[in-house]
């Protein structure tokens, strides 16, 4: 599976409270929480983000609160994947549950600007940065969690496993 | 191979002899929890499966704590969904405002959370109850409501990391400071996807309000869990609490850990953690002249009884300083009963300390005590984040009680002794 899109980019320890304030936390509709993604760190960002673009960002992306929140605003935004260093583990295993492609690359998030076109590999597990023209690879996600993933998100793959699938 | 408690309790919840550090697996679940924030998406959840029941009504605490009473018309309407699902499940432990405290102080105070235990609740701060000895962790909603349904949840083993605190602990230096310090030396990612293992003999000797506030913050160097072998300090809170049978369970003495911290901690002073991260720690002897607007003393890291009567035994007898807002508040309704009746209410109102119900309120910039723009806190709270408490161009300083008392009287950041001597 292929994918390009533009970068957005930030730094290290990108948190939770940043990605969707805790003052919108007071509804579960993705409209609503995608309308205040990533207000406290770029607040331009909802004007100017397409459908298709990614967050890029160092370290720790999504450390703090435990809130699905943040992963569904980003996912409702239109943003295809967030590529990082590294994730904190419950926005890792948030992203898993709800489908959102996250990207453990660090040599890419380097090499990535603010508005560099980027296309992704997700079977070949290749970030390309079109501007440069550098490829990475990463390792792609544990096959725990491409099953997942391939069943479309966990409660999916939980009613499946007890056969109560509808 | 040895193992630690974590390790140790993760076998026993998926049914093998042993598990190593890296290893996927699907384990049982003794508890879990949610909240009138996480709680509604793990109901929409589970009712777009098409689910038929819950794994075990008595598991299973929904706590409406953050947005109560409730302060707008959308939080009304989340808390209404849990309420709904609360009474069509018949769920035991359902606590809402009038007996709901902040979970994580709640749960432990009532022994729905026990020794040995595997829990995970849709909070970060789940990790709270690694203090009496359980594995226990943060997961999002989703993860709640499949767990709801079976009763498991799947976890990779993480890698073991090991904190010893030697030394005796100087007066007004507690969990907070140890485990704001510990965040401070290993940075906010510095335990990722890892367990901390906090011992040594300055743990042994730490009452259970201390260690619950350590392996509280835990999550903010980004663990796994964090966890305080069970000892007769765990005993003698747990015994008169819990209504099921637990177990005490040991790490071994040959047990993996990837790396080991050893500290004396003996000249250590509180601490305070500058904006915009809790690793940001600081002897609070260098928080020179920062003057605050507000003082926070509550949440489920310290807004504990022995915080309340730390924070009293500054106020006591003095004022809140002027132009300066202290806010006050119980974590639960039992901290809130026992602060009457210890006088300490009576303590914070002579002060000109504004006293609230039980809730997670300001800690999340939910409301009871958001910041203008410009405006500084020094909260006892577990996060310092930008935007954290109000405006995006305020300021949180985290603290333990009595720095954040002596900060309330003298208006600026202030070392306790100061105050009282």
């Amino acid at each position: 599976m292929k994918f390009q899109g533009r970068a957005f980019k930030y730094g290290d320890n990108v948190n939770t409270d940043e990605i969707l304030p805790a003052r919108y936390l007071n509804s579960i509709d993705p409209e609503w929480l995608a309308g205040h993604c990533m207000e406290d760190i770029d607040a331009d960002f909802v004007k100017e983000k397409k459908i298709g673009d990614m967050i890029v960002a160092r370290k720790n992306f999504g450390c703090g609160s435990s809130r699905e929140h943040a992963p569904i605003a980003i996912k409702a935004a239109g943003i295809s994947c967030v590529i990082a260093d590294s994730f904190a583990r419950i926005f890792y295993r948030n992203a898993i549950n709800i489908g959102l492609p996250i990207i453990e690359c660090p040599g890419a998030t380097g090499d990535i600007e603010k508005g560099d076109e980027v296309e992704i590999d997700l079977s070949q597990g290749t970030v390309k940065n079109l501007r440069t023209d550098r490829i990475f690879k990463f390792e792609p996600l544990p096959p725990f969690a491409q099953e997942i993933i391939a069943s479309g998100g966990l409660m999916k793959y939980v009613m499946k496993k007890m056969g109560g699938a509808r | 191979m040895g193992m630690t408690i974590t390790e140790k309790i993760l076998a026993a919840h998926s049914g093998r002899s042993e598990v190593k550090p890296g290893q996927l697996i699907n384990a049982r679940i003794d508890f879990c929890l949610g909240n009138d924030i996480t709680a509604p998406i793990s109901i929409e959840e589970y009712e777009k499966a098409g689910a038929t029941g819950v794994f075990d009504k008595s598991r299973i605490a929904l706590v409406l704590d953050h947005f109560t009473p409730n302060k707008d018309i959308k939080s009304a309407q989340q808390c209404a969904s849990v309420r709904r699902f609360a009474r069509k499940h018949d769920i035991t432990h359902f606590y809402d405002v009038g007996e709901m405290g902040i979970e994580h102080a709640l749960l432990p105070e009532l022994g729905l959370v026990l020794p040995g235990d595997c829990i995970v609740g849709a909070d970060s701060h789940t990790c709270t109850y690694g203090a009496l000895g359980a594995f226990a962790t943060g997961v999002g909603s989703t993860d709640l409501a499949a767990a709801m349904i079976t009763g498991e949840a799947w976890f990779k083993v993480p890698e073991q990391m090991k904190f010893v605190f030697n030394g005796h602990l100087k007066k007004w230096v507690g969990g907070k400071d140890l485990i704001l310090y510990t965040i401070g030396r290993i940075g906010v990612d510095g335990a990722l996807y890892r367990t901390m293992n906090f011992t040594g003999p300055a743990i042994s000797s730490l009452p259970m309000d201390d260690r619950l506030a350590m392996c509280n913050m835990a999550i903010e160097a980004g663990a796994k869990n964090g966890i305080i072998e069970p000892d007769k300090i765990t005993e003698a809170y747990i015994k008169p609490r819990a209504k099921r049978d637990y177990e005490m369970v040991k790490s071994d003495p040959d047990a993996l850990y990837i790396s080991t911290y050893e500290w004396d901690v003996s000249d250590l002073e509180p601490q305070v953690a500058f904006p915009h991260l809790p690793s940001h720690a600081r002897p609070v002897s260098e928080a020179k002249e920062i003057r605050i607007d507000q003082a926070y003393i509550g949440s489920c890291t310290n807004g504990r009884l022995s915080d309340l009567e730390q924070a009293a035994g500054i106020l006591k007898g003095r004022k809140v300083a002027k132009h300066v807002r202290c806010i006050v508040i119980p974590a639960t309704q039992d901290v809130y009963r026992q602060a009457m009746k210890k006088g300490l209410l009576e303590i914070f109102l002579d002060a000109g300390c504004a006293i609230s119900t039980p809730t997670c309120g300001p800690c999340l910039g939910g409301h009871m005590g958001i910041l203008a723009e410009g405006e500084r806190c020094i909260a006892t709270s577990n996060r310092n984040f930008v935007g954290r408490m109000g405006h995006v161009k305020s300021e949180v300083y985290l603290s333990n009680a009595a720095v954040a008392a002596a900060s309330a009287v003298t208006g600026s950041i202030t070392h306790p002794e100061e105050v009282t001597r």
